[in-house]
């Protein structure tokens, strides 16, 4: 009894002592306190320490990292992956819906964006309308279920959308697919103006209804017996914008009509907006940075429409240099592309626009944080925070570089060589599934087979 | 490194000026760099001796010969200049504006269509291009990705060229007008399950095929094909037979294809389609180039043994399937080269095409030898092409398409100082740096 008591507190101890990784001799790409040669220790899923010299508990697992880069997991904030419905599109207004309850956690998109260094994405709804629905913002552990993958802490957000795509429903030309007719039920708006009145008139909407809520609960403090004002799920997430409990994520690119959302905004104090693509921002960086809000935009997209017509590379950097929070976007959907090389996108502000090594990286992870408002967790190699990280082989704004490894929750998640071992055993697994399915096939319809 | 660079680049400007008055300046002396000639070694503290377009002298050691001006490069990198081997620059502007696009003309067989007589050479894409480092690109016909074309499908899409990135018109810019014919090799194709594409086109669900009807749609394309193909040559084999025959533009168009002297550039992507272009070509005693190959399965082998040059499209793409592994786009091009293929990139691309030099090197981490990556984008695209007597490579002889950088010119941080097409300076201003300076300088 006794024995088998103390065998339990031994293998217990073992345990803690294995929870604790070392991640030796690397280089250390902090973001927010300079580069360093050094270690880094993860404990109980945090980062426990980061320096030059650590101390090194005995038991750990040991990582050598000579020569290898490791940063901070990169956060992508502009998403729609892993998600089985973007856009509620039949309404001009859909606050109502959250693409959490989309959230697919088999999609193979989520490990290939692991495996391209990713850690946290922002995955929202399309920009079909005015006001669209509910985001989610998730890590990517992938293996969990979607509730295992929601990053609790992070602050509830909304998709907001300008210029050509809500227009697009209300244009008879606008929905142009071969073989079918345009549709029949145009929906307004159908110009930059209309986009404006429909949120305008959501926040006169939504503040209305703040203020019944408000005059209820007074009333009712005053002991009066009265009904409750009926609950509105439409103005309920407009509400939280008002109040600053939930933030805005507003697709846009034209110069005017960024204008025009920040003056609305201005209207109603909505503070902290994060521009999303926000391509002609670079016009307008003076009235985003005097009030606060962020952008969230493409390294070198352009062109692929009229709104996107002066859309230049430089866009970032001169952002950055007038004072707005920049941060760096995949906008992927389906499969996970530009999302997996979003490192190799921060070194195009290098590129276009001259800015350094630290502020390329700081667009792909404590900006992005910032910005999704999870900053205190996650962004950045600093004491206390999650060990979400990456080991790259080389410099990690290199072309050149790969990942090699990645950590969420302090937690391996991906491992190439891993990866790169459990490929034959996958080919068997493919080959042995097509074989029994062409066996039935065969079985059932022997009319099937082909002439040998 | 920034020793040497602001004084060439005031050169460079009073060079543009030059131009514009006609001036011969295309004769120089280009010293004190790294040559990169790609066709060999690397050469430091080199001279590159430009007279009259051409290159004349390439080493260590090349005196200036009397009053040739001088383009100090000290500290900096010559390598050729980059072609693309299949976009539609020049032919699409605006990708979701059908005005500004003149990819993929209606009909199935469009053989006499040639690209090179509707490239804009005012189109703002070209200048960003070359910006950074591209001089010369196939320029191609069909709808390829990024650009949406009319709602055709067509198997044959007409003449790729090869163009310059620089000129006043587009005569000026052309190397040679009908470098291949595109076609595309049908695929068989299944209408892939959207959530939201169900919730915006009700009623799709009752349209969809099954596979055989689908594979039945396919074999009838393929049909269509070799029916093309048998009246081409029962057109050529009448004409050459000196009978009368109706004149007919499209079928004249085919004789270099038939004949075997213009390479026929068939997309294909999966090994069904490849499997089946090969075999219709050895049939056919085509010269064929396979492009936009993706996941070419067993054919490797055949394409190696019958030496059939491929071009790849972009590396930034997710892989074609979900179970494929997740790198098997940039894996790709180290198992070409590893089976011995010869192949070129390509962006297929207008928006992205800059990023040519990126998705060549996408590829190094993942199994590529740095120098095969580097001539993807130079010397056996010029090779595939049959330019590569006068392109692809810093040799004495080949014009002077040549490119000056602070560093490697697949590295994204690395910047292209000059450009210089046939020896003539190239300005690499843009719409993007014009509006970048525009604006810095908004108080």
């Amino acid at each position: 009894m006794r024995r088998a008591l103390l065998a339990g507190v031994l293998s217990a101890a073992a345990l803690l002592a294995a929870d604790v990784t070392v991640i030796q001799n690397a280089t250390i790409h902090t973001v927010t306190k300079g580069t360093l040669k050094g270690s880094i220790v993860i404990r109980d899923g945090k980062i426990a320490d980061v320096g030059e010299k650590v101390m090194t508990p005995a038991g750990a697992r040991i990582i050598d990292a000579t020569g290898k880069h490791v940063i901070p997991g990169i956060i992508d904030a502009h998403t729609h992956i892993a998600l089985d419905s973007i856009n509620e599109s039949s309404v001009s207004v859909s606050s109502m819906v959250n693409v959490a309850e989309m959230l697919n956690p088999e999609s193979i998109s989520i490990y290939q964006a692991l495996a391209g260094g990713v850690t946290t994405c922002n995955s929202m709804h399309g920009s079909a309308n005015s006001i669209g629905g509910q985001n989610v913002v998730f890590k990517l552990r992938w293996g969990a279920d979607a509730r295992g993958l929601i990053f609790d802490k992070a602050k509830p957000s909304i998709k907001m959308a300008l210029g050509e795509n809500p227009k697009r429903q209300g244009s008879p030309q606008g929905l142009q697919i071969p073989g079918l007719q345009p549709p029949q039920n145009l929906r307004y708006p159908g110009t930059r103006l209309g986009v404006e009145d429909v949120i305008r008139d959501a926040f006169t909407r939504a503040r209305a209804y703040q203020r019944a809520w408000k005059d209820y609960e007074a009333r009712k403090a005053r002991g009066e017996k009265i009904l409750p004002p009926r609950r509105d799920l439409e103005l309920e997430p407009l509400v939280e914008v008002l109040e600053g409990k939930r933030l805005v994520h507003a697709h846009c690119y034209r110069a005017d009509e960024i204008l025009m959302l920040i003056r609305v905004f201005d209207d109603f104090n909505i503070r902290g907006v994060t521009f999303q693509h926000v391509l002609e921002g670079y016009k307008v960086a003076r009235e985003i940075a005097e009030r606060g809000h962020g952008a969230s935009t493409f390294s070198d997209w352009w062109s692929y429409k009229v709104e996107a017509y002066d859309a230049i590379p430089y866009n970032a950097a001169i952002l950055h240099r007038k004072g707005v929070l920049v941060s760096l976007n995949s906008d992927d959907a389906g499969g996970a592309e530009l999302m997996r090389r979003l490192n190799t996108e921060a070194a195009k502000v290098m590129k276009y626009g001259g800015l350094s090594a630290d502020e390329a990286l700081a667009m792909v992870t404590i900006n992005p944080a910032k910005q999704l408002q999870i900053d205190q967790w996650v962004g950045s190699i600093e004491t206390g925070k999650d060990a979400d990280l990456v080991i790259y082989d080389k410099d990690p704004l290199s072309i050149y570089a790969k990942v090699e490894k990645v950590f969420i929750d302090g937690k391996q998640y991906f491992d190439r060589d891993e990866d790169l071992s459990r490929r034959p055993k996958f080919e068997a697994e493919k080959e042995g599934l097509r074989k029994k399915l062409l066996d039935q096939l065969k079985q059932a319809a022997p009319q099937n087979r082909r002439p040998s | 490194m920034r020793i040497g660079t602001t004084a060439p680049m005031l050169w460079i400007a009073a060079m543009a000026a030059a131009t514009a008055l006609g001036a011969e300046n295309n004769t120089f002396l280009l010293r004190n760099a790294t040559v990169h000639p790609v066709s060999g070694p690397a050469i430091e503290n080199a001279s590159v001796l430009v007279v009259d377009g051409k290159i004349a002298e390439v080493g260590a050691k090349v005196a200036p010969r009397g009053k040739v001006k001088v383009i100090e490069a000290r500290g900096l990198h010559v390598y050729p200049g980059m072609i693309d081997s299949g976009s539609p620059i020049g032919l699409a502007e605006i990708a979701s504006v059908r005005e500004t696009v003149d990819t993929g003309e209606l009909g199935d067989f469009n053989p006499q269509l040639r690209a090179l007589i509707a490239v804009n050479p005012s189109s703002e894409h070209i200048p960003v291009v070359r910006a950074n480092g591209i001089t010369t690109v196939l320029v191609t016909p069909g709808t390829t990705g990024g650009s949406r074309g009319s709602t055709s499908t067509g198997l044959i899409a007409g003449q790729a060229s090869l163009m310059h990135l620089d000129g006043w018109t587009w005569e000026e810019m052309e190397i040679r007008r009908s470098a291949a014919m595109q076609m595309t090799w049908p695929a068989i194709q299944m209408p892939r399950g959207s959530a939201d594409l169900e919730a915006l086109l009700p009623g799709l669900a009752a349209r969809r095929t099954t596979f055989a009807e689908a594979r039945r749609n396919q074999q009838q394309q393929v049909q269509k094909i070799q029916e093309f193909f048998d009246a081409a040559r029962r057109y050529h084999k009448a004409k050459t037979a000196g009978e009368a025959v109706d004149p007919d533009l499209r079928y004249e168009a085919m004789i270099p294809v038939l004949e075997g002297k213009q390479p026929l550039m068939i997309q294909a992507a999966r090994e069904r389609e490849i499997r089946e272009a090969l075999d219709f070509a050895a049939r056919e005693r085509l010269k064929i180039v396979l492009a936009g190959v993706r996941r070419p399965g067993k054919t490797l082998e055949e394409i190696a043994r019958r030496n059939i040059p491929v071009i790849l499209g972009t590396t930034f793409v997710s892989p074609m399937e979900e179970d494929d592994p997740y790198d098997d786009p940039f894996t790709l091009p180290a198992r070409l080269h590893q089976a011995g293929v010869k192949f070129a990139f390509a962006s297929f691309n207008v928006q992205f095409a800059r990023n040519l030099p990126y998705q060549a090197a996408q590829a190094v981490p993942f199994g590529l030898p740095y120098d095969e990556a580097l001539k993807s984008v130079t010397l056996y695209p010029a090779q595939i092409w049959g330019i590569d007597a006068e392109y692809g490579s810093i040799e004495k002889g080949k014009y002077a398409d040549l490119i000056v950088t602070d560093g490697d010119p697949l590295e994204i941080r690395t910047q292209v100082k000059m450009m210089f097409i046939k020896g003539v300076p190239v300005d690499l201003e843009s719409k993007h740096t014009r509006l970048y300076k525009r604006y810095s300088a908004r108080p």
